[in-house]
């Protein structure tokens, strides 16, 4: 059993590490709504209820996108492991985790995006085809544009599952506030760091959360149900 | 100038088909506002979303100023669907965009140059009287605003014809009249060719020119309003003229008639003068049994049901056949039973 950590000490544990989940959840998102958002309108367009139905793209891309998105996120760490290495040199680190963390959000998004985009009213999609629009126009001014408060969201649930994927795949490759809480409190019989971390962990997804509400408001235009 | 030649439709969902248009011919001639009137389920829409080129029809040809629209494909669709404005059924305006932002769509989609596209804008939300609005997202605005404001966006890009789908369901009467009175000024302001599927009465009488009535996918009747009110058996006709009360009349006032008529007057000049003029010209006493007098666009049409009793009588009624009267002798007998 060992003395308790003083807070100064705590402090320079915590801090770094919320620093490294930061960047392991932010980049990882990054990564996750550059690739899953194309390959979820993909997704959606290829679908019976999109613009150019294409049924057997459609199934192939959403086979790739469920399987992957179904491969427990341990599992996909492991596995990825030996990838991971091969593309940055080595498998530890923060940076190191989030190839297998990308890897979970691009689909986890396009899924989002895709489910996202198939709420958005046929009848508004239609008036823009008669106006003469092109494809890449609807995507771009209907289909996006229409669904962006769905969008924002689908970004803020993405960080949110990212935040507990980082916090796995620290524990494992080492860095973040997983890592932390795991190997210094944890293993390490310190409670109190354990405990920081584990709130610090809370206070960065609540916090993640809260901005995108914000955002998801400040984008959306129509207009909300009042109860005065 | 909108043609629509042996238009056929026919869907097939879990091993039953119904043909929602069914050997469809009509015609829309330029700078005229047609109406399409029918029952729910008789097609109509289907006939917009075919002209409007969102469905492909099974057979038949689609005209719009000559070029037939049904083959075509890639861009030279999308430049066909621009010379055609479509204001949908329902509710169909982005709901993430401003009134302007909504009108300025065909615009982007045409790819006209910023500066040009604002003027445009503000232009169009004048023509419709929401040149106030223009910041404002639909959410925000009425029905008949924003209906209006999908009527601006379908006349933006400045087609030829204008296909509106239901523009006045569920909108009060006075709601009702704003969208129609720019649907009007569309017409004589721009020129436009109007189709308007409708199931409302009132929209025909208001703003069409021409009418067709769909029945089961079927054209049961079509063309000028102003023909068909005089055609005998028009349902059109019987629909938008005034109630002659047949049997009641008949009974009342028959019996004491040398010939009983309907007479149906279309225009100023008929519908002020021609009655009381026979009357005096021949000599004859001429009582008005029923029916009355309304109004097709600008045009005062009447229908009556006239008694006439005097010796020249049958003279009268072939004078006002003569000034474009049209007379439809009512089978009496003598004694004042109907025959
Ligand atoms: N996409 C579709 N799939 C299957 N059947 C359809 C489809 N669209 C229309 N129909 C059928 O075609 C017929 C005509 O439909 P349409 O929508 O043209 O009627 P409508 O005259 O516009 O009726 P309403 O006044 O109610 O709008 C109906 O029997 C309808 O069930
Ligand atoms: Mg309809």
């Amino acid at each position: 059993m060992s003395d308790v950590t003083p807070w100064s000490e705590v402090l320079e544990l915590v801090r770094p590490a919320t620093v490294e989940t930061l960047y392991m959840v932010l980049m990882s998102t990054l990564v996750g709504v550059v690739g899953g958002l194309p390959l979820g309108v993909w997704l959606h367009m290829t679908s019976h209820v999109g613009l150019t139905p294409k049924p057997l793209v459609h199934r192939v891309l959403g086979a790739v996108v469920d399987v992957t998105r179904s491969i427990p996120f341990v599992v996909l760490l492991v596995v990825v492991g030996s990838l991971t290495r091969l593309l940055m040199g080595q498998a530890f680190g923060s940076s190191a985790a989030i190839v297998p963390l990308a890897i979970a959000a691009v689909p986890f998004f396009a899924r989002l995006t895709s489910n996202a985009l198939r709420e958005v009213d046929s009848a508004i999609v239609e008036a823009a085809v008669t106006t003469g629009a092109g494809k890449f126009r609807i995507v771009w001014t209907v289909l996006l544009s229409e669904a962006r408060a769905a969008l924002v969201g689908a970004v803020g649930v993405t960080m949110l599952a990212l935040i507990g994927y980082a916090a796995m795949a620290g524990a494992i490759a080492g860095g973040g506030l997983g890592a932390t809480a795991i190997l210094d409190g944890y293993n390490a019989y310190d409670d109190r760091v354990l405990y920081v971390s584990v709130v610090l962990l809370g206070i960065l997804a609540w916090g993640m959360q809260l901005l995108t509400d914000w955002v998801t408001k400040l984008v959306d235009r129509r207009r909300a149900a009042t109860n005065v | 100038m909108i043609t629509v030649e042996n238009l056929t439709k026919t869907f097939t969902q879990s091993n039953t088909s119904v043909a929602a248009l069914d050997d469809v011919s009509l015609q829309v001639p330029d700078g005229s506002v047609c109406g399409v009137v029918g029952t729910s389920g008789a097609g109509k829409s289907t006939l917009a979303r075919c002209i409007a080129l969102l469905e492909k029809p099974d057979s038949g040809a689609i005209r719009v100023d000559g070029t037939d629209l049904v083959s075509l494909e890639g861009s030279k669709l999308r430049a066909a669907r621009r010379r055609i404005g479509v204001v949908p059924q329902g509710d169909s305006l982005l709901r993430q965009r401003t009134a302007a932002g909504n009108v300025a769509l065909p615009l982007e989609s045409a790819k006209v140059p910023a500066a040009q596209r604002r003027s445009r804008v503000a232009e169009l939300l004048d023509l419709v009287g929401l040149a106030d609005k223009s910041s404002v997202y639909p959410d925000h605005l009425s029905g008949g605003q924003r209906q209006r404001v999908a009527v601006a966006r379908a006349l933006a890009a400045k087609p030829s014809v204008l296909l509106a789908d239901e523009p006045t369901s569920a909108l009060d009467p006075g709601t009702t009249d704003s969208v129609l009175t720019v649907l009007e000024r569309a017409r004589s302001e721009l020129g436009v060719t109007v189709l308007v599927v409708t199931h409302d009465m009132a929209v025909v009488r208001r703003i069409a020119d021409d009418v067709a009535v769909l029945e089961e996918g079927r054209v049961v009747e079509h063309g000028k309003v102003l023909d068909l009110v005089s055609e005998p058996g028009s349902r059109i006709g019987s629909t938008l003229l005034p109630e002659t009360d047949q049997a009641s009349t008949l009974q009342l006032d028959s019996g004491g008639h040398d010939v009983v008529a309907e007479v149906v007057l279309v225009g100023f000049a008929a519908v002020g003068a021609l009655l009381p003029e026979a009357s005096s010209r021949f000599g004859v006493e001429l009582s008005i049994l029923g029916g009355g007098l309304t109004r097709l666009g600008d045009t005062p049409v009447a229908k009556f049901r006239v008694g006439l009793s005097g010796e020249r009588s049958e003279s009268a009624l072939k004078w006002m056949i003569e000034r474009d009267a049209h007379v439809r002798r009512a089978p009496v007998s003598v004694d004042g039973v109907a025959a």
